[in-house]
């Protein structure tokens, strides 16, 4: 990838600091209202500190106890907070070298856009703030385009890397697939005429301001059905802490508030919830690092869930040109002659077909770039005659398609045509060449695969997901390319509607797909399908269609997309996981604690032997607080995907965040202990 | 623990799965509508029932229908089963003349049979006429394990089905799970246990006279009909208060044996008949195997805890190695009782051969432990599989993140809809239960019920409330239980644990049915292999042991302590 934006460290001194003052910001209950489980931990901790004030005038002597665990429970609330600070920190920095381009520009905008007087268009300065849906401006070289829109005539290259960080410049144009801007990008030579296709405030670049700043961070589905989760989970344990009072009062041990809190906020799963929205607004982040626009996070979701990747052949599984793979010379030929014959036939050439033919001779029989002299005549390609050559003193060279070389000499050898034969049925094109009238032989040009493509492909077919290309090619050129890319199926002379029809053929079979695409005819698929990636380079009806936009049009990145999406599930599933296993070691450390005084026999379950019941409760609290904090980092980098199999992922992440949840804290919360009771803090 | 009765309990464990993997199969063509045995026999008769009945068996229903045409038939079944047992004195068979039943104890009778919970706050053989045993009880025996099983197979045409509005007709449900299964079921067994020698007959009592001489009464009746579905619906309820531990009931180890095999069968076929019915066994195996995991977990902690004999008395020269024989039959001995104990929790049976109450403080753990989760090991007649898929799909929820895709569930996504109603029938057991026994210990006339003071009556208190939740209805003893207090708060216990958990239920089942079926990939885990099994194992654990350890730890698990350090309370 060629220009990935490099990630801010994660505790970025800038960023630390700005989110430490958000963390107590966010200490506002109408915005914490949103995450229940730390909703709670607020309004409990609130009532702690009411306590603690209590015991402070009656000096009653629990005031250290009850001011450490107040003090406790706002570093859990705040920790929580500062989570999601820093993960929104990471965007804020980007949203604000973004919002430099949305300066506000001035626009020349066409009065009458139905002009049809003949007369020379006129225009008016206006502000690009006052620019409509619909109206038509003139950008000349050196000025920023003011706005999303359309060419509607002229063609002009742009600098785009405002928003895509490359600085090469486009071309954009009217008409065809590269017909849409950016507003905020600049157009560097000639002119166009843009009709505006975005009101000021929903651009493109305010639409990506908006997200990277997380401002209008909707919870995705899957997220949600997570946070109905933790409630449920924080439902049942105030439960059983609320009627744990009666029990242990039937039980002859008189718990205070205090103390049942703090078994609350241990039970509740804080880490998570914590830590939960850090994770979706890291998730985003992380695509957006990767030149990914998602226009939603359910997007991102929809992503690790995809089944099928549809790939366009050209561009994604093979380079963009078809290039020399084998020089066949006839027979009576010497592999020489024929090769020297097609080098000079294709010296001239400036395509990429004709330069790998220059490339491969040179490689395979060490011919060094010949001279060709003055008396060179260089006859160029031409869609006509499908031919190219050079006319050199003597000799005659020609080289282009088998059919139209044919037309032009006496005689056809056998082993030529069934040199041709072969090429074609492989897949390949067989270019002729001649000298003087006589075939000297075939050139192989074959479509190269992509030298990573298929060990990524083998990655994918792990990871349970099916390949497809898509390709104009006839079947048999189709198959053979599959076979050597490993793609699982292909579609050969596909027309659009037939990927629209595989997509919901596919759909229908309850698979999810994924797809990219640029141009206008892609924009039905692109809408069809789950995960619609539109390049960047591509029209405007494409970006609508697609529910993500890749800012380096680089179709192989589908596959990345894919695992950021997985990435984000894992990381809250097993984060959760983590958060409900440390349960059972607070158990283990606070129940011996409560009722010492009334069943001293329950000293039996105190398996960590901490010192005092006090310290046990502080420690686990402080435990619970702290451990917000040791995984932060892990919520913003998110559990490292592998392609493997799902079976070997549970296994892997059951043992890393379940049985390590369960052990986790029964060291963490001794070592806790030792040092409370070290520093005789309880 | 001896090697003899470990095979004694493999032996049972052994028959039961050998029994119910036909018997699954048997069940998924019931309910699938498809022929079976039975259907030349049966048909004319099901058909009889639905024309009557003015129901088109054709005619699927969505799931709030269904809902509602439970809601309907308990409501009528309980209303028929009050007024039953309240006017008992004025209608025929009864010969010994019981009066009318009083309004609380009849409220939680009537409740606890339309729930399949049979909680008995009442001696059968004292306390209810013929009538009211053979056509209220006894029917309910039938047709609330009957409901249990529609409304588990509701829930697997959720999972079955692909985008559609429909899951099920409640009606043909009920009528065929009653006619196929459970009344083919229950004739065999009740004929094999007149064969061991329990009474059927319609005779109120017999006189008998002792060795010494004197005269005595002994109730009899029809005791092994009500026995066979006693079992094999999962009810529980005795025709004798002291249940199966009644020689009338049951008579000798083969009777006793044959019981626990026939209140363990029906669930675990139901198993694997989920298995069929999605069209793939090993889904259905690895449900059973998990259930039997529980199971067999529970089964050796309470038998080693009995069979380890009370260390006090040991100390005092008791001889320990018969184990801790209070409140149990000799004919039984610990393996048996231990056995039919964690099985009839494991089920949301109730039926009991020993007293739980005299059981070791571990020992008394497991069938306490075992319904606290719900009976989900394999749990009653249908509520054990619909509230056993609940747990996976919260299990499937969690793993399903953790592998990086939207979790789904035999190919059926859980999303926000699904995890808020799973979460709600959650919810209710640890509302229930903590809640009323918090209460109870804080109320002067909920402490005046029980006849232990310390751990042990919090024990008690906490393991009536979860038996009534759970729809079990076996008793800790020691409590009494025939209070208003106790008659009325158990009875709306019970009506929380059936339908507040179920209506969630069913309503999931709508939704899934609904739902496109995904199709599996690598990229789902499979949920029928070793790793599945764990992990359920572990959710299950870990999320039931984090509701209840603090109240478990001031009951059972504190009492067991100090019984080690010397102390009783």
């Amino acid at each position: 990838m060629s220009h990935k934006v490099a990630a801010p460290g994660l505790f970025d001194a800038r960023i630390t600091k700005r989110a430490a003052v958000d963390a107590f910001k966010k200490l506002d209950p109408r915005r914490l209202a949103r995450n229940p489980v730390i909703f709670v931990t607020e309004i409990v901790s609130a009532v702690v500190t009411a306590f603690f004030v209590r015991d402070l005038l009656a000096q009653n002597g629990a005031a250290s106890f009850s001011g450490q665990i107040a003090a406790w429970l706002w570093f859990t609330v705040l920790f929580a907070n500062f989570a999601e600070a820093v993960a929104e920190g990471r965007g804020k920095a980007q949203a604000d070298a973004l919002r430099k381009t949305r300066s506000d520009s001035h626009a020349n905008r066409l009065i009458d856009p139905q002009n049809k007087s003949g007369m020379k268009d006129v225009y008016e300065g206006v502000s690009a703030l006052d620019l409509r849906v619909g109206d038509v401006v003139l950008v000349e070289a050196g000025e920023f385009i003011p706005g999303d829109g359309e060419v509607i005539e002229g063609v002009a290259s742009v600098n785009e890397s405002a928003i895509t960080g490359e600085s090469a410049p486009v071309i954009r144009e009217a008409g065809g697939d590269r017909s849409a801007v950016t507003g905020g990008t600049t157009v560097l030579s000639d002119w166009i005429k843009v009709k505006i296709t975005a009101a000021p405030g929903s651009t493109f670049i305010d639409r990506m301001i908006a997200l990277v700043e997380g401002a209008q961070r909707q919870k995705t589905p899957n997220e949600l059905a997570l946070s109905i989760l933790l409630s449920g989970l924080t439902i049942i344990f105030l439960i059983v802490c609320v009627t744990l009072w009666p029990l242990a009062a039937y039980s002859g041990a008189a718990l205070s508030i205090t103390v049942l809190i703090a078994l609350l906020v241990c039970l509740i799963p804080t880490t998570i919830g914590g830590l939960l929205s850090a994770i979706g607004i890291a998730g985003m982040d992380r695509l957006i690092r990767f030149n990914v626009i998602a226009t939603s996070g359910r997007a991102v979701e929809a992503a690790g869930d995809v089944d099928t990747l549809l790939l366009d052949k050209t561009g994604t599984i093979t380079f963009g040109n078809r290039m020399a793979d084998e020089l066949v010379p006839v027979e009576g030929v010497s592999e020489r002659a024929f090769v020297e014959a097609a080098l000079l036939a294709s010296l001239a050439d400036e395509t990429p077909e004709g330069r790998s033919i220059v490339a491969l001779a040179k490689s395979a029989l060490g011919f060094s770039t010949p001279d060709l002299g003055p008396e060179a005549q260089i006859i160029p390609f031409s869609a006509h005659t499908r031919i190219s050559g050079v006319d050199l003193p003597g000799r005659t060279l020609r080289k282009g398609a088998v059919d139209a070389v044919a037309g032009q000499v006496k005689s056809i050898p056998v082993d030529f045509e069934r040199a041709v034969e072969r090429i074609s049925r492989a897949g390949g094109t067989p270019l002729a060449v001649s000298e003087n009238g006589r075939l000297l032989g075939v050139i192989h040009l074959k479509d190269i695969i992509k030298p990573d493509i298929k060990s990524r492909f083998a990655a994918l077919r792990a990871m349970g997901i099916k390949t497809v290309m898509v390709t104009g090619d006839n079947a048999i050129t189709a198959a053979a390319i599959a076979g050597e890319a490993g793609v699982d199926d292909f579609i050969a002379q596909a027309k659009p509607e037939d990927k629209l029809a595989y997509i919901r053929k596919e759909q229908q079979g309850g698979r999810l797909i994924a797809m990219c695409g640029d141009g206008t005819n892609d924009a039905p698929a692109l809408a069809q399908a789950d995960v619609g990636v539109a390049m960047q380079t591509g029209t405007q009806a494409a970006r609508e269609a697609g529910n993500m936009v890749d800012l380096d049009s680089d179709p192989t990145k589908l596959i990345e997309i894919v695992a950021i999406g997985k990435q984000l599930l894992m990381t809250r599933g097993s984060l959760t996981t983590f958060s409900i296993a440390n349960d059972v070691a607070k158990y283990f450390a606070i129940i011996p604690a409560l009722f010492v005084v009334a069943y001293p026999e329950l000293e039996a379950i105190n398996i960590m032997k901490l010192a005092s019941p006090q310290s046990a409760i502080l420690s686990a609290v402080i435990f619970n607080a702290l451990i917000i904090i040791g995984l932060i980092p892990l919520a913003l980098k998110g559990v490292p995907y592998r392609p493997v199999g799902a079976a070997a992922l549970l296994r892997r992440n059951l043992l890393i965040y379940g049985l390590g949840g369960l052990i986790a804290p029964f060291i963490g919360i001794k070592l806790i202990d030792l040092a409370v009771s070290a520093i005789h803090l309880a | 623990m001896t090697s003899i009765g470990l095979a004694q309990i493999a032996i049972v464990l052994i028959a039961v799965i050998v029994a119910a993997v036909p018997l699954g199969g048997y069940i998924a063509r019931v309910l699938a509508g498809e022929r079976s045995l039975l259907t030349p026999a049966l048909s004319p008769i099901e058909r009889a029932f639905y024309r009557l009945a003015g129901v088109d068996p054709t005619r699927d229903q969505n799931w709030l229908a269904y809902t509602m045409a439970m809601l309907a038939f308990s409501v009528v079944g309980f209303g028929s089963l009050y007024a039953l047992q309240r006017l008992q004195a004025y209608l025929p068979l009864n010969p010994q003349g019981f009066g009318g039943v009083p309004a609380d104890l009849a409220f939680n009778t009537s409740m606890s049979f339309i729930t399949n919970t049979n909680w008995q706050n009442y001696g059968g053989e004292s306390t209810m006429s013929h009538l009211t045993q053979m056509l209220g009880l006894t029917v309910h025996n039938f047709v609330s394990a009957a409901t249990g099983l529609a409304m588990a197979f509701a829930l697997v045409r959720g999972f079955s089905r692909a985008e559609s509005p429909t899951i099920g007709n409640f009606w043909v449900d009920l009528t065929r799970s009653t006619l196929y299964v459970l009344l083919p079921l229950s004739i065999v067994v009740a004929l094999a246990l007149v064969a061991l020698g329990v009474p059927q007959t319609l005779q109120g009592s017999i006189e008998a006279t002792t060795l010494e001489g004197a005269k005595q009464t002994l109730a009899i009746g029809p005791v092994a009909s009500q026995e066979a579905i006693k079992e094999l619906g999962t009810n529980g309820g005795g025709f004798f208060n002291a249940n199966s531990a009644h020689p009338f009931e049951s008579p000798n180890a083969l009777s006793n044996m044959l019981e626990i095999w026939a209140l363990l069968v029906v669930p675990f076929a139901t198993a694997f008949a989920f298995g069929r019915a999605v069209s793939d066994y090993r889904q259905g195996r690895a449900v059973a195997i998990t259930m039997m995991i529980v199971l067999v977990t529970g089964v050796l902690i309470a038998y080693w805890a009995e069979a380890s004999g009370n260390p006090l008395l040991t100390e005092i020269g008791v001889d320990p190695s018969p184990g801790n024989m209070e409140g149990k039959e000799v004919r039984f001995g610990s393996a048996m009782s231990a056995l039919f104990a964690a099985s009839t929790t494991g089920t949301s049976c109730g039926a009991v051969n020993s007293m739980h109450d005299s059981f070791m403080p571990l020992g008394g753990l497991v069938p306490l432990f075992n319904m606290l989760m719900g009976s989900i090991a394999p749990g009653g007649v249908g509520a054990g599989l619909y509230g056993f898929l609940v747990l996976a799909i919260i299990a499937v929820f969690v793993a399903g993140l953790m592998v990086g895709r939207t979790p789904e569930y035999l190919g059926k996504k859980i999303e926000v809809r699904e995890m808020k109603l799973a979460m709600l029938a959650v919810l209710i057991y640890p509302l229930t239960v903590l809640v009323f026994t918090g209460v109870s210990v804080m109320l002067q006339t909920g402490l005046a019920s029980l006849n232990n003071a310390g751990p042990h009556g919090l024990s008690e208190i906490l393991y009536a409330f979860a038996s009534a939740t759970d729809n079990n209805g076996s008793a800790f003893a020691g409590l009494t239980g025939n209070t208003l207090w106790y008659n009325t708060t158990l009875g709306v216990a019970m009506l929380l644990g059936r339908f507040a958990f179920v209506i969630p239920v069913l309503a999931i089942a709508g939704s899934f049915a609904a739902k496109k079926k995904g199709a599996p990939s690598v990229g789902t885990f499979p949920t029928h292999g070793p790793l599945f099994i764990g992990l359920l194992l572990g959710v299950i654990i870990v999320l039931y042991l984090l509701q209840y350890f603090p109240a478990l730890a001031l009951g059972p698990i504190v009492e067991h302590f100090a019984l080690l350090a010397g102390k009783t309370f």
